[in-house]
């Protein structure tokens, strides 16, 4: 990993650069797949068994959150057909970049890794999906989970 | 005693069977194979009530002449199943769910590891080898 932060350093041409920032995006967000993994297990020990997708999302937004961030999700809103859509108003990796638009092209690297996160607790929780993150002002974020039906 | 310890991942194929090496392996894991039926059953929880649903533990699954079958399923759907020695009376409710607890702590600790991919079989020497099912849990 910290080849790949130091090759986006270097005088690349802008597609190259391009590909090896693609590349360590995708590598952290499989990083937090895996550990997204392992933190469920251990989260989901002692609660009772979830009663539905909902129930699963709710989890994510509260105890998980809290357990990583020391914070819940500000809100969370569903379209009740596999879309919901997390925001965090003060997102912990972000609020030390930057309180508005500045450094806006980087946000993306902060938040590959808590993609990872959400959706490999999703896929241990029996859930299979697809996040994404988008920044507009920080340390605002939304991260939005489509849910695959298998 | 427990005389075998089978986990089960939520594709239904054994992460990990161990069982008292004396008698038949195969009569176990066939044991095992077909308590899966019961667990599913118990999981899908057609007409049971809430109560009953939210929990770990699934408790009795069925007995046979000479054993007993318990089963817990995980959050992750990842199944424990643990065959007693029918004749072990002594055993009670407690101490089969404290069984599946330290089962449960050990498992955790297994997905826990960097080393380990979910899915494979489960081959860690330190976590499961204080499971001795001849000297308990």
């Amino acid at each position: 990993m910290e080849d790949g932060r130091m090759r986006v350093k270097c005088n690349f041409s802008g597609d190259q650069k391009f590909l090896e920032n693609g590349r360590c995006v995708s590598k952290l967000e499989s990083m937090g797949f895996r550990v997204g993994q392992g933190l469920i297990e251990r989260f989901t020990k002692d609660t009772p068994r979830f009663k539905d997708e909902l129930d699963v999302m709710k989890f994510i937004c509260k105890d998980f959150w809290t357990s990583v961030f020391k914070k819940q999700i500000d809100n969370l809103r569903t379209n009740h057909q596999g879309i919901y859509v997390l925001q965090d108003n003060k997102f912990r990796l972000l609020t030390h970049l930057s309180a508005g638009k500045q450094y806006l092209e980087h946000a993306p690297k902060f938040l590959a890794f808590t993609c990872g996160l959400v959706r490999g607790a999703l896929s241990n929780l029996g859930v299979k999906s697809i996040v994404t993150a988008e920044v507009s002002v920080m340390p605002a974020c939304k991260f939005q989970v489509m849910i695959q039906k298998m | 005693m427990a005389v075998c310890i089978a986990v089960i991942a939520k594709e239904n194929y054994p992460l990990y069977i161990r069982s008292v090496p004396t008698q038949g392996e195969l009569k176990f894991h066939y044991t095992v194979h077909t308590s899966l039926d019961v667990v599913e059953e118990k999981i899908s929880g057609v007409g049971k009530a809430l109560a009953d649903q939210r929990e770990l533990y699934l408790g009795l699954l069925y007995p046979t002449e000479d054993y007993k079958v318990y089963g817990y399923v995980t959050n992750s759907k990842v199944k424990f199943v643990i065959v007693v020695d029918s004749s072990n009376t002594s055993l009670r409710d407690n101490e089969i769910r404290s069984m599946f607890r330290k089962l449960h702590n050990s498992f955790t600790d297994v997905m826990c590891n960097p080393f380990y991919n979910p899915g494979d079989p489960i081959q860690s020497k330190t976590d499961l080898m204080k499971w001795q099912p001849l000297n308990g849990l």
